[in-house]
């Protein structure tokens, strides 16, 4: 099973956990979701701007439920990191808070923290910006279960 | 932003749909429902989401099941329309929050969802949704949501 195990370089981690925004994961590419940095417990993921996405027509503001997928693989991916190998998860709770309207046309960043795991679940919090972190699009908390091998 | 004074075009779709019951221009008119597949469908009177299966929503292909981001669409999807449908709401709500608690996996099939609204006030309203797939005893995810509406 050790090629679970991820590698311990950021470079090798980080090709690694791309592995889950390739068509492996069929609705993480369709929406064009990107691994664009990775930390010990912490994904960065970038949901680019795209005509498909919009969920209001009149203001071309990106769907609330393409946010969601943006926010729950970037909280899968930091409780990867955090557990240094690949192994099934399930999600089993996420909370969004939408803090202000997003921008059309940029694309929206999420930077997801596991700051807590135990044997059999994790805690990620996670912050979606565009660009600027200290102005958030939504903020964002989940639990994650680890599935037995 | 369009003109809050004048009627938009979306809120006159939305004003014919309740009437025609048409719904599928309403999901049709916004790029991310078609995309999804997301629609909404009178069933035996009552008012549901389904989301068709297509390969494209799955998160993981071993299992195989959808990505769970794929289910909070539909029950946020399912939401708006409730409120959008089912009060007199002239614009689009606005997401303040959403909580999803994922139950089941989703199996590669057609997922349907619907929405109660617990309580509508004049700013925020209340909303519950749950989805299932075969079994609606058995549901794979629901949610509740706070949804700011439009200024009276």
């Amino acid at each position: 099973m050790s090629d679970f195990t991820l590698p311990e370089d950021k470079a090798g981690r980080l090709e690694r956990c791309a592995l889950f925004y390739s068509d492996i994961v069929p609705h993480n590419h369709a929406l064009g979701l990107k691994l664009l940095d990775i930390g010990p417990a912490e994904a960065t993921v970038e949901l680019p701007y795209a005509d498909f996405l919009v969920g209001n027509p009149e203001t071309g503001v990106i769907a609330g439920g393409a946010v969601t997928t943006l926010i729950d693989a970037a909280c899968g991916s930091a409780v990867i990191l955090k557990l240094g190998r690949i192994q099934p998860l399930v999600t089993l709770d996420l909370r969004i808070d939408y803090l202000r309207p997003a921008r059309p046309h940029v694309p929206l960043i999420a930077v997801a923290e596991c700051y807590r795991s135990t044997r059999q679940v994790a805690f990620v919090r996670a912050l979606v910006h565009q660009g600027d972190k200290s102005n958030p699009v939504a903020s964002a908390q989940g639990t994650f279960m680890r599935l037995e091998e | 932003m369009s003109d809050a004074k004048s009627p938009s075009v979306l809120a006159e779709l939305v004003h014919q749909v309740r009437k025609t019951r048409d719904y599928g221009r309403l999901t049709d008119a916004i790029p991310y429902t078609r995309f999804m597949g997301i629609g909404v469908e009178n069933l035996a009177g009552e008012m549901l989401c389904r989301m068709r299966y297509t390969p494209k929503l799955i998160g993981n292909s071993f299992i195989p099941a959808l990505h769970g981001g794929t289910l909070g669409a539909l029950l946020e999807s399912s939401a708006i329309f409730e409120l959008l449908l089912q009060t007199e709401t002239p614009r689009v709500p606005k997401v303040i929050s959403v909580t999803v608690d994922f139950l089941r996996s989703g199996k590669a099939q057609d997922t349907f969802a619907r929405a109660f609204i617990t309580r509508q006030g004049r700013r925020v309203a209340n909303v519950r949704v749950e989805a299932w797939q075969d079994d609606r005893t058995r549901p794979i995810a629901s949610a509740h949501a706070l949804f700011l509406l439009a200024e009276p």
